[in-house]
């Protein structure tokens, strides 16, 4: 697991403030994310939330004011899952477009296996369920060897085994040095210290 | 695991481009298709005495080339940016300058290629005289990858709209009239005896500047078009 030395962050946001609509979504929020911490980004619907994880990870580029100095590779998973329909599990996960790794067929199998999709490597995605194509998308976290995690809402439409299965990831992912940075509304059951960031109405931190 | 080399990711989304082009076959089908209906119409239309068509068809060859182009250019990046893979794209630590290339790399091999290598039977439907089919084919392959290249553009800025269709039209069919103005010279000079050469050779030249130029655009645009 490459990790940078312990202190320096890998992601640090400075001073972000962001308006939509003319509603102060957030202002003056400064975070540091460093190795081996679970960050939970929580707020209402409308809150900011996926503005924010946007921002971090650099899709947004214009509209916001501040800064973020991104230091190491990360993964970003989105709302949407970025599963082709006309491709089957283990093509999407071969030709994936975020480029992050090059991975065999043995390392694709088994995890597509331990996301709970064994016997449907070779299948249409179109046949899967919208749940199935983010445990795809899932596969993906177990695949990649890359320290920083930004997941907006990881848990929609998965099942509760499938819930605490990731949970568990998440937590394993953190105790070997890595960091995560999610949204949810749930609350985390996880075997390691939760920084929560509420975007209330105009949140400073 | 280390990130793959720009080269090789290229390759990989080459392959996953027709990969997905071949699982729907009907949208290489329809360009075709399309190109074998205006052409079957024109000598309805115009009449089927075959010397006014052959003075037609080098101008008609291009223009419905020229259409179906257009037709399919807007899908390029579509069903990428409605399933959340174009941001995984654009947040890729290769260059987007290649990633945007690999694209348009595969819609001219579905579109274009293709388009180019059966228009000699259009042709001869029409009367082209035969001695201008190398121009008219070698015109085409280099003018559909310039259109790729431009409708790409197109294509990066309009994709976040909903009904790009129309918009899409009015931003690149400016720029594709000078290809369709060298090309159709191409193929007319070949028939009146005259060296399509020189025709060739500005194509070609805008072609490189196109796949210099086009890939710069389109990373811009489709960056605007996640980011709004």
């Amino acid at each position: 697991m490459p990790s940078s030395p312990t202190g320096a962050p890998l992601l640090a946001a400075r001073s972000l403030c962001l308006e939509r609509g003319g509603r102060q979504l957030f202002r003056n929020l400064s975070f540091d994310i460093l190795a081996g911490q679970l960050w939970q980004i929580e707020g209402s619907n409308g809150a900011g939330k996926t503005s924010l994880m946007r921002i971090l990870c650099g899709l947004s580029r214009y509209g916001y004011e501040g800064s973020v100095e991104r230091h190491v590779p990360f993964l970003y998973l989105g709302h949407q899952s970025a599963v082709k329909a006309l491709l089957t599990p283990r093509e999407n996960l071969a030709f994936h477009v975020s480029g992050e790794g090059q991975y065999g067929n043995e390392q694709i199998e088994s995890a597509l296996a331990e996301v709970g999709l064994y016997g449907y490597e070779d299948v249409a995605s179109h046949t899967l369920s919208a749940g199935q194509h983010r445990r795809v998308n899932l596969a993906r976290l177990l695949l990649s060897d890359t320290s920083l995690w930004l997941l907006d809402e990881p848990f929609t439409a998965i099942d509760t085994a499938g819930v605490d299965a990731l949970q568990a990831l998440l937590a394993s992912h953190v105790a070997a040095g890595g960091a995560v940075v999610m949204t949810s509304h749930q609350a985390l059951e996880v075997a390691c210290d939760v920084h929560v960031l509420n975007l209330g109405a105009g949140a400073t931190v | 695991m280390t990130a793959p080399a720009a080269g090789q990711f290229c390759l990989r989304l080459l392959r996953r481009q027709l990969l997905l082009a071949v699982r729907r076959p009907v949208e290489i089908g329809n360009p075709l298709l399309f190109f074998a209906m205006v052409v079957a119409l024109f000598p309805l239309g115009l009449g089927p005495a075959p010397g006014t068509l052959a003075g037609f068809a080098s101008g008609v060859l291009w223009i419905t080339a020229l259409l179906s182009n257009l037709l399919t250019s807007d899908a390029v990046f579509r069903s990428d940016f409605e399933d959340g893979s174009l941001e995984q794209l654009l947040l890729a630590p290769q260059p987007l300058f290649l990633s945007v290339l690999a694209y348009i790399g595969a819609h001219w091999l579905t579109t274009g290629l293709l388009l180019a290598l059966v228009s000699p039977v259009f042709a001869l439907m029409l009367n082209l005289s035969t001695a201008a089919l190398g121009a008219l084919v070698a015109s085409l392959l280099i003018g559909t990858a310039l259109l790729s290249l431009i409708g790409g553009i197109g294509a990066s800025l309009t994709v976040g709209l909903k009904r790009g269709g129309m918009l899409i039209s009015l931003l690149i069919l400016p720029l594709y009239m000078p290809v369709l103005i060298f090309g159709s010279a191409a193929v007319q000079a070949a028939v009146s005896g005259l060296p399509a050469g020189p025709y060739l050779a500005i194509l070609g030249a805008m072609l490189c500047l196109a796949i210099a130029l086009a890939p710069l655009a389109m990373a811009a645009g489709l960056r605007i078009s996640i980011d709004a």
